[in-house]
């Protein structure tokens, strides 16, 4: 695709210095955080500064008929800006400025580029925080949170990206600049625009600008730990603090094969031999009132047979989070390659999706920990395996399915927080249904009918369904 | 050059990256680009495609890409999955070496010095560099040429707006006795001084000094010390790194001395990390490598951890910051030691920047072969250190001192820029009525 010509009507648009045809920096492009999927070094990589560079990067594609792959930082898991089909990468490392902070009005208005802790830290002066956190708040960027709809650990109480998007500024595949949503509070004007873009990966159109919703930092919070000799136990606790009407920030579980790996690595003195952990933050604005939700997860852990320890001091408190941090570098350090499921199911099917997860492990022979946010039921079979051994591959492969088919089978959902991307993409007929495939390709068609943004993601195609993972 | 010529365990360690991208939170030079070539995972999937044949080890886009890297270690420290990232550049480095020869290598980062009025400062920072380093061991002069610093040329002057401390004119090792007694001993310990305490800090060296002999520590400085080989280490020169450490633990070997001592982060992580990993297979060396491997400190952790130093009575009335250098704080583990010395200094108010341990951007000739990115960098230091209303910046290496004192120069207001060694020298020196 890629000849010099075309890379000089980019220079135009976006600056020398702004495009990269060197093979050295392509070949950096060529991946995302994702394990287990195809890799494609894209034709040239582009930075535009505004809005108005990237309606010309679109109109130029377009009538050239070449792919546009919208990237944040590149840290999603599911395949999401890999360019699959070569053509042009649309970084937004240079559009990284926080345009507003609106205290008043507890909003924000940030350009894609912007990492989400330099938000919050932005916002932080104002005792106000973007709740929103998944694993990677130091890396990931807005645009490619709010593309991919990222959830969090505080996913619970505080919901996840799509629950922050208030308004947005988005160039179409036809060239075309929108604007819709903005700052009020309500607001019925239109479509609800800001629901279609969040979690569209991509594949709708280029986000701009974001405009965010803040809300005041809790000022109060209780750390604990609780351990269990039976999963049941476990899972019977997080029902049992829903139940008591708690709503915890944080409600996370580990399971034994997580624990174990965990303690051999980072040494934090987790008990061997348990079964499951659960890790409990509640927090709020009054001091009683968080007392009050504490004590009666304290007495819920009781009932259910689990060993508590309370966080006295903000060291304790990271004492305790250390065994949750350092659940995903543990795993990693077994072996080469590590496979971060999402597969979610109803909060009340937490114990059997834990069990059906270790079963399949065993099943397949296979390294597999779970770990992840009990409270929402969203939670993270994770498989390491070795990427070159095709057998264990394929393996790994037949367990990931079983993983999904378990998942829905208990009314769940193929992922929770990842996105479908590339990696999930088979899969989707199986939750959705044929009508549900068509009703996408529908709006994908309506919005991009030259398939010019993220092809491959997320929309299966019409005739031949994509089968390579 | 094809993968089958790479290290087989330089393979293990490429495979250990997820990708996951959490060295982009961490590297300074990623912050100041903002392009994935930049970052650690950048340079790891451009190591896995010379691995497997896609890109050339020698190809001068590789090579410029792989020596826009401070190797300050910061991505090691964020990354979940302990991927030895100072070997995969280092290993690369040497190989290159190996494959096309130092003066190959030298033309190559010659090439990446494009701005005519950059090479010029570079130039002169190189000769200056090339002539004192190497000046007084007449036995290495041989291997002079073979420093990277040798392609920066010889004569020319230092652009106007830089500012880099003065070479003195005597240099540490002229102006002590070989062993400088403490009365009542309990201790004698050896003091590697580094290239830069010797040619551009004496004094700071002189108040590590003095600061041992006030604690009752003998204090040898062998004169037979040479570079710790650092600079040319990173330039995949890794014979060259061998022959010094070898040359640098026969001195020790000799200097009868129980600890070593060190005041500056790059030095002490050579003695504590890279002299057992160059020697490792050498038989006659790896044993002693270890040996001193373990009996090295940070002139901070010897007086907190090792000896319980003499608290300072001498009032220094100064707001004090502290930037922690990279290979002191990530790769020697040193940074609570330093604080709680400035804490002890009577008149010391301490003010955290936001970013203490964020990189300053020196990483050696780094500033010479990457001038924007090495500017952008100090700016951004200056402006935390700044934000703390802190007149004094207090450090723990002489190389972050040059690149402080230039950054606050340029980028700050003008504030002191010291080794945390002097601030407790100068409490010392009052309280004697000295100063």
């Amino acid at each position: 695709m890629s000849d010099q010509a075309f890379a000089t009507q980019l220079e135009a648009i976006v600056g020398a210095g702004n495009v990269r045809t060197r093979k050295v920096d392509l070949v950096t492009y060529s991946y995302d955080a994702t394990a287990d999927v195809p890799r494609r070094i894209p034709d040239v990589v582009v930075r535009p500064a505004n809005t108005g560079e990237i309606q010309a990067i679109v109109n130029l594609a377009r009538a050239r008929g070449i792919a546009i792959y919208p990237r944040g930082a590149g840290t999603n898991l599911s395949g999401g800006a890999i360019p699959l089909a070569g053509g042009i990468v649309l970084s937004f490392q240079r559009m990284n400025r926080i345009l507003e902070v609106d205290a008043e009005n507890l909003t924000a208005t940030v350009q894609p580029g912007v990492v989400i802790e330099e938000l919050n830290n932005a916002v932080a002066p104002h005792g106000l925080i973007y709740p929103p956190d998944p694993g990677t708040v130091k890396t990931a960027t807005m645009g490619g949170s709010v593309a991919e709809n990222s959830g969090g650990l505080r996913g619970l109480k505080y919901g996840v990206t799509k629950h922050y998007v208030m308004g947005m500024e988005v160039v179409l595949a036809n060239g075309d600049k929108v604007r819709f949503g903005g700052k009020t509070v309500k607001n019925v004007t239109a479509y609800d625009f800001a629901s279609l873009f969040t979690g569209s990966e991509g594949t709708l159109g280029i986000i701009a600008e974001i405009t965010v919703k803040l809300i005041p930092a809790p000022k109060f919070r209780r750390t604990m730990m609780a351990t269990y000799a039976t999963i049941e136990d476990a899972g019977n606790t997080v029902a049992g603090i829903i139940r008591a009407q708690v709503i915890p920030a944080t409600l996370e579980i580990l399971d034994r094969k997580t624990i174990e790996t965990v303690e051999a690595y980072a040494h934090v003195g987790l008990p061997l031999g348990a079964e499951a952990l659960l890790l409990i933050e509640v927090d709020g604005m009054a001091e009683t009132v968080v007392e009050c939700e504490a004590d009666a997860v304290i007495r819920t852990v009781a009932e259910h047979h689990g060993e508590l320890r309370l966080a006295k001091s903000g060291a304790e408190r990271d004492q305790l989070w250390a065994a949750r941090r350092a659940a995903l570098p543990a795993l990693a350090s077994l072996n080469n390659t590590v496979i971060l499921e999402d597969a979610t199911v109803p909060r009340s099917h937490i114990t059997g999706m834990l069990l059906a997860c270790a079963e399949i492990g065993r099943k397949y022979d296979l390294v597999l920990g779970t770990f992840g946010h009990a409270g929402d039921g969203n939670l993270h079979p994770t498989i390491v395996a070795d990427r070159h051994n095709a057998e264990e591959m394929a393996r790994v492969h037949r367990a990931v399915e079983e993983i999904f088919q378990t998942a829905l089978q208990f009314g769940g959902t193929l992922s929770g927080e990842h996105g479908i991307g590339i990696a999930k993409m088979r899969f989707l007929g199986g939750e959705i249904g044929e009508s549900g495939l068509n009703l996408m390709r529908s709006i994908k068609d309506a919005l991009d009918p030259w398939h010019l943004l993220n092809p491959g993601k997320l929309v299966p195609a019409r005739e031949a369904p994509h089968e390579g993972r | 050059m094809k993968g089958g010529e790479l290290d087989p365990k330089l393979q293990a360690e490429l495979d250990k990256c997820l990708r996951c991208g959490m060295c982009m939170a961490v590297c300074p030079v990623y912050a100041a680009e903002k392009d994935e070539a930049a970052v650690a995972r950048g340079k790891i999937a451009i190591a896995a495609a010379v691995a497997s044949g896609d890109l050339a080890l020698d190809d001068r886009e590789v090579i410029d890409t792989l020596f826009n890297c401070l190797v300050c270690k910061s991505c090691m420290t964020a990354c979940p999955s302990g991927v030895r990232f100072d070997r995969i550049m280092l290993s690369l480095r040497a190989a290159i070496v190996e494959k096309n020869g130092l003066p190959w290598l030298k033309s190559a980062i010659f090439h990446i010095l494009k701005q005519p009025a950059r090479l010029d400062t570079a130039m002169k920072m190189g000769a200056r560099l090339q002539g004192l380093v190497f000046r007084d061991n007449p036995g290495y002069r041989a291997i002079s040429p073979r420093s990277p610093f040798a392609m920066l040329g010889r004569d020319a002057g230092f652009g106007a707006d830089r500012l880099f401390p003065a070479p003195s004119p005597r240099p540490l090792r002229d102006r002590v006795p070989e062993v400088v007694t403490a009365p009542r001993a309990k201790m004698r310990v050896a003091f590697f001084t580094g290239c830069s305490f010797q040619y551009f800090y004496p004094e700071t060296g002189l108040d590590l000094i003095q600061v041992l002999t006030e604690n009752q520590v003998e204090v040898v400085v062998p004169q037979g010390q040479q570079c710790c080989g650092t600079p040319v280490l990173v330039h995949g020169d890794a014979a060259t790194a061998r022959t010094l450490a070898r040359t640098n633990i026969d001195v020790m070997e000799r200097s009868n001395a129980r600890y070593i001592v060190t005041g500056c982060g790059s030095c002490g992580s050579a003695w504590q990390h890279e002299f057992r990993e160059v020697l490792r297979e050498d038989p006659a060396y790896a044993e002693k490598a270890a040996h001193w491997a373990a009996r090295t400190y940070d002139v901070s952790t010897l007086l907190t951890d090792v000896i319980g130093y003499r608290r300072p009575t001498g009032a220094v009335d100064a707001v004090v910051t502290y930037h922690d250098p990279c290979h002191l704080k990530k790769s020697m583990k040193v940074a609570r030691e330093p604080r709680d010395i400035l804490r002890t200094i009577p008149g010391v108010t301490f003010r955290e920047m936001s970013q203490p341990d964020a990189c300053c951007g020196s990483g050696g000739s780094y500033g010479l072969t990457h001038f924007d990115t090495s500017s952008d960098i100090a700016r951004r230091k200056a402006a935390d250190a700044a934000g703390t209303g802190a007149g004094t910046i207090a450090t723990g290496c002489p190389a972050c001192m040059m690149q402080l004192l230039d950054g606050t120069h340029r980028f700050g207001n003008g504030q002191t820029v010291r080794h945390y060694i002097s601030l407790l020298a100068d409490s010392y020196r009052r309280t004697a009525g000295i100063a």
